[in-house]
């Protein structure tokens, strides 16, 4: 199994959710982060005082997924999350050792 | 005595109007400054329209408006004191200015003035400034800077009164008094931690537009008020304090779409406060046409004149000496050239008087200015050098709204946590 995390921009959301579930995709969690890579922040003006905020508001994805379907899933992320203009973000997958579905003790590729 | 009813409502009316721009100008700075000081602020401002208005009837306004001491033109006598003696007319007020309306509803009118004057201030300081040590800087302000100034302008027994200086509602002794104040105070009190070179952006811009909304709102009767009648003048008064707010407003966003920017929602709220300082002191002496011009004016200057504070590396937090100070010597200084007497008063030079008004003017703009300066100055000192004005340093950090009044003012992302997080009424029964 793997773990894919993907940071995006907050507007790709729905585009990346349907193209999960395209994906066949079942789950996912998602959080609002804030953060910096190559994209700077953006300039605030205040009274003619400017701003420079260094921390973009982005959003965090992650889901675990069979490993034979990872690579496609990335894949689906990746286009769907794509403007081609910078700040689009990171995707990034670990291994995972194992996972355990709360409800009823199911562990491994059974508990996706 | 002849009271007339219909001034007397109006100037009662007007003095609540006044009153609810101190709460207005609360929100106004309490949407520019960080979210851990939005209630210190909101309290500073509050607190002010308490402590100033038991000053106010105990003493103040004896001194401001009493029979005049020694006839020198700079303070009145206690005889007022307690507000005894309230059914004898305001001395000074004979003639063709004698008033119409009762002692005392000049007296609550002059209140909610001497109230807000001081609420000014407060933005010059904001963020790092203990609570108490506050409130006795506001007592003894009132009695020791505004009282005397507002005799000097306001009573015509004052000296500028007598030598002809024109300030229809408070130029010198609101505006000029408050900006000259807040950048001595703040001299003192020194600059919050990590000014200029940390961010410290306003944290509710819509709370400063509702602020300055109920500014503008109360600023009618501020101005029209000070008529001290229901009559044309105040009707003047009225219509040219709309149209210099306006007009400052297009004059700030113009500047900043002039020098490459955005057209700014502060700038905007900025631009319409610094329109109304502006025409503050001259509503009741220029037509239309100056009150358009003094907008304008007040707008694009006062948008220049914010960022000399950092030249100067003086923390005037929240610009009251940008806008209060430098708009109020605008519209006092304005009058000069174009006060007509076809509105009140005498004309300026562009209206064929001569440039003695003018003169008049800027010695009304230096003397209001540098007493306020001076003697604020002296007592912020005297104040922090015996009780401490000064928050300390982890309580600056950790922001006045927990540190001086153990409350927060938002409780949105956090309080999921906060529900969970071990937290326990201490007093729960």
């Amino acid at each position: 199994m793997k773990l894919i995390v993907a940071i995006i921009k907050p507007f790709k959301l729905e585009d990346v959710r349907n193209a999960l579930i395209r994906a066949g995709v079942v789950g996912m969690t998602v959080s609002e982060v804030q953060g910096y890579g190559r994209q700077s922040g953006h300039t605030e003006v205040y009274r003619g005082a400017e701003y420079q905020t260094n921390f973009v508001p982005k959003l965090k994805i992650e889901m675990v997924v069979p490993d034979e379907v990872s690579a496609e899933v990335v894949e689906a992320i990746v286009e769907a999350a794509n403007t081609g203009k910078i700040g689009d973000g990171k995707v990034w997958i670990l291994s995972v050792e194992d996972l355990v579905r709360v409800r009823t003790g199911e562990r491994g590729a059974e508990a996706l | 005595m002849h009271y007339n009813a219909g001034d007397t409502a109006w100037v009662l009316v007007s003095a609540a109007l006044v009153l609810f721009m101190t709460p207005g100008l609360a929100f106004f700075y309490g949407g520019m400054v960080r979210s851990k000081n939005v209630l210190g602020m909101l309290m500073q401002n509050f607190a002010t329209m308490a402590v100033v208005s038991l000053i106010w009837v105990f003493g103040a306004y004896s001194l401001a408006f009493g029979p005049d001491w020694g006839g020198f033109g700079l303070v009145g006598t206690l005889h007022f004191f307690g507000l005894a003696h309230s059914s004898q007319p305001v001395p000074g007020y004979t003639g063709a200015i004698s008033q119409h309306i009762p002692p005392l509803a000049f007296v609550v009118f002059q209140m909610t003035f001497a109230i807000i004057t001081p609420a000014l201030i407060t933005g010059s300081i904001a963020d790092r400034v203990r609570f108490g040590p506050f409130l006795l800087f506001v007592a003894l302000w009132s009695v020791l800077v505004y009282a005397p100034i507002a005799h000097w302008a306001f009573d015509p027994h004052g000296w500028l009164y007598r030598m002809g200086v024109e300030d229809f509602a408070g130029g010198t002794v609101v505006e000029i008094n408050a900006g000259a104040a807040g950048l001595a105070i703040a001299t003192v009190v020194g600059r919050r931690r990590g000014w200029p070179r940390s961010p410290m952006p306003p944290h509710n811009v819509p709370l400063t537009l509702m602020g300055a909304g109920i500014l503008w709102f109360g600023w009618f009767g501020f101005n029209a008020g000070s008529a001290l009648g229901a009559n044309n003048l105040a009707a003047h008064a009225f219509i040219n304090t709309n149209t210099a707010g306006a007009a400052g407003l297009l004059g700030w966003i113009a500047v900043e779409k002039l020098r490459g920017g955005k057209s700014t929602t502060l700038g905007a709220v900025s631009g319409a406060v610094a329109g109304l300082v502006a025409i503050t002191p001259s509503c009741g002496f220029v037509d239309a046409v100056g009150a358009g011009v003094i907008g304008v004016a007040a707008g694009v200057v006062c948008s220049l004149a914010v960022s000399a504070k950092f030249r100067l590396g003086v923390d005037d937090s929240l610009d009251v000496g940008g806008v209060h100070l430098i708009g109020g010597v605008v519209g006092t200084l304005l009058i000069g050239l174009l006060g007509t007497m076809a509105t009140n008063g005498s004309n300026g030079f562009f209206y064929g008087g001569g440039l003695g008004l003018l003169g008049r003017q800027g010695l009304a703009v230096l003397a209001s200015g540098a007493f306020s300066f001076a003697m604020t100055w002296v007592i912020a000192k005297a104040i922090d050098k015996s009780v401490g004005l000064r928050m300390a340093p982890e309580d600056e950090f950790e922001g006045m709204d927990t540190a001086l009044h153990a409350e927060s003012a938002y409780d949105f992302g956090g309080s999921f946590l906060r529900s969970l997080g071990g937290g326990s009424m201490s007093n729960a029964q």
